[in-house]
């Protein structure tokens, strides 16, 4: 397979070490009102997995049909996943009103 | 080159909209933005991958997958309601994991030998995280949608430790063994099947208030699959989406931890530690209260909270707490929201319900701000939540929740508890604020009870 931009095994070393410390850092402080967005959020994100279906996919040709099939079936759960969730978490974040601030709690 | 600014756009866009995604007034915008990384990572694979040898046919065909995908996802995700939010987010993560296994196999059915040991273990990491994830999320859902499953056994536990001793045996002869080409589809594929049994068993005996603490691990768990898969496509969108996803997963996991002061290890054993067997039965004096009373009692109260848990989402009771809320503004009360991290079957599970029924986030209050001036709150009604609230968890070591941050709604004047029975919480721990002299208990549906106190308030 002929890849127009891809990483070595130790680039990619470098990168899931680097990314993981980015990613605790940047969701660290999290408001409890978030969590269910940010929770279907991610998981739509991860519904990029189906990148590699779209490699397997383009990759094949009609003489391996099971192959194709089973590129397009990984294709398929991947797009319900990625759409369905960035879809559900855009609709869980407009019913939130942020327009004032949280409140403090009772007054004495 | 113009590829790899495109990835790296890309990537960028990943982050900085996660990044927005924890911040309140900006997390639609995040949404969005990763959203459209994500496409744009798409477009350039697809580009790149196909040539003048591509024929039209499959390029066809991945449009219309990508299409028709993108339609299934839009009608499920307009269709479900809030309450079930807990089940579409495991659904579409089960998604996700099966997506992983099935492209692990198929890389190594139409590439054939593996040549290094890296790939062999990126593969069989992969397939082992993606099938866990996605049978794993499909009982999660089936027990979040109260489908019948089997009762928890001891058994399963120990099914489960076999496979995953299995696996590693498996994972670690790999690595040990000189490279077998023949043999590694064969290994793979049997490593994939364990996966998919582990993940079955290994979710069966999660009680239901746990589920927090299961779905951000199940998520996290297709984090590190698409993490793998990104090794194995050598995709770095792939990785840094993976791993975001790990990290979110992961953390969200620690916090409702936390939030039950319990360790991981405990909540995937599936049990409280063993709480005492023989519960002291002593019997309860219950101080029973009628709604009437308590709309009366509401009436003559500044500042009242209300304590949900999963019993108002059982109840669908959310839109009767926005009328109480809205019925008490109009005789001078101010009625606020306490919530509790692990309140509800997912994590932040309440806060969307509240905001479903146009509950003003402004009058939604963390458990750590509200604690510390609970006693200035005339009343706090108790709605479906039990556990949370008893206060066993500070002053009793002998009770299994002890040490688990609870709400202080005992400290309270006044606290009204919504019950439909006399069950015990999740713990099965008697609940000691019922024993408190502030402590009333109203009986019966809490959607009817809300309703009768509303109506009973406007007469006032």
């Amino acid at each position: 397979m002929d890849f127009s931009y891809s990483i070595t095994p130790i680039d990619g070393l470098f990168v899931v070490a680097l990314s993981l410390l980015l990613g605790f850092e940047v969701i660290k402080n999290i408001p409890a009102v978030l969590h269910t967005p940010l929770m279907s959020g991610s998981n739509a994100i991860s519904g990029i997995i189906l990148i590699g279906g779209i490699i397997q996919l383009l990759n094949t040709t009609a003489e391996s049909p099971w192959t194709m099939a089973a590129a397009s079936l990984a294709v398929l759960l991947g797009t319900v996943n990625m759409a369905g969730g960035f879809f559900v978490t855009h609709r869980m974040l407009s019913m939130f009103s942020v327009k004032r601030k949280p409140a403090n709690g009772p007054r004495p | 080159m113009s590829m790899a600014l495109v990835y790296l756009a890309s990537a960028v866009g990943l982050v900085q909209g996660l990044k927005y995604m924890g911040d309140p007034a900006r997390a639609k915008l995040g949404n969005t933005v990763a959203a459209a990384s994500v496409v744009i990572a798409l477009i350039a694979v697809a580009i790149a991958h196909s040539g003048p040898g591509t024929s039209s046919f499959t390029i066809a065909l991945l449009v219309g997958l990508i299409l028709f995908g993108t339609v299934i996802g839009k009608v499920w995700s307009d269709r479900v309601a809030m309450t079930a939010m807990p089940q579409l987010v495991s659904i579409f993560n089960a998604l996700g994991g099966a997506c992983a296994v099935v492209l692990g196999l198929n890389a190594v059915h139409s590439e054939g030998p593996v040549d290094s040991k890296f790939l062999g273990i990126v593969l069989i990491l992969g397939g082992v995280f993606g099938g866990t994830a996605f049978t794993g999320s499909m009982v999660a859902y089936m027990k979040l949608d109260g489908r019948k499953l089997p009762r928890p056994v001891k058994a399963h536990k120990h099914v489960a430790q076999v496979l995953l001793l299995t696996m590693s045996a498996i994972t670690l002869s790999y690595l040990i063994a000189p490279s077998d080409y023949l043999a590694f589809p064969t290994l793979l594929l049997t490593i994939s099947i364990a996966a998919l049994l582990y993940g079955i068993f290994f979710t069966l005996p999660i009680g239901g208030a746990d589920m927090p603490v299961l779905i951000s691990l199940l998520n996290a768990l297709t984090g590190v699959a698409t993490l793998m898969a990104g090794l194995l496509f050598h995709d770095p969108v792939m990785l840094i989406g993976g791993i975001l996803v790990g990290a979110t997963g992961l953390l969200l996991t620690t916090q409702m931890c936390t939030a039950m002061n319990r360790s991981l290890g405990n909540v995937l054993a599936g049990s409280f530690r063993s709480s005492g067997a023989v519960v002291n039965e002593a019997e309860q004096e219950i101080k029973p209260i009628t709604a009437v009373e308590t709309a009366s009692l509401l009436a003559f109260c500044k500042q009242v909270a209300v304590v949900p848990g999963y019993g108002m989402a059982v109840a669908q009771a959310q839109r009767e707490c926005f009328a109480l809320q809205e019925q008490l503004r109009q005789n001078g009360v101010d009625l606020h929201f306490i919530i509790h991290p692990v309140a509800g079957r997912m994590p932040g599970h309440m806060n969307v319900l509240l905001a479903e029924a146009n509950i003003p986030y402004a009058s939604v209050i963390d458990m750590s701000a509200a604690n510390g001036k609970m006693e200035y709150y005339d009343a706090v009604l108790v709605i479906g939540a039990n556990d949370v609230v008893n206060p066993a968890a500070e002053n009793d070591p002998t009770s299994s929740i002890y040490g688990m941050p609870i709400i202080r709604a005992y400290k309270a004047k006044q606290v009204i508890v919504m019950k439909r029975g006399m069950a015990k919480g999740y713990s099965g721990v008697t609940n000691t604020l019922f024993d408190r002299a502030n402590c009333k208990v109203l009986f019966g549906d809490a959607k009817e009870s809300l309703l009768t106190i509303i109506n009973e308030l406007k007469r006032i």
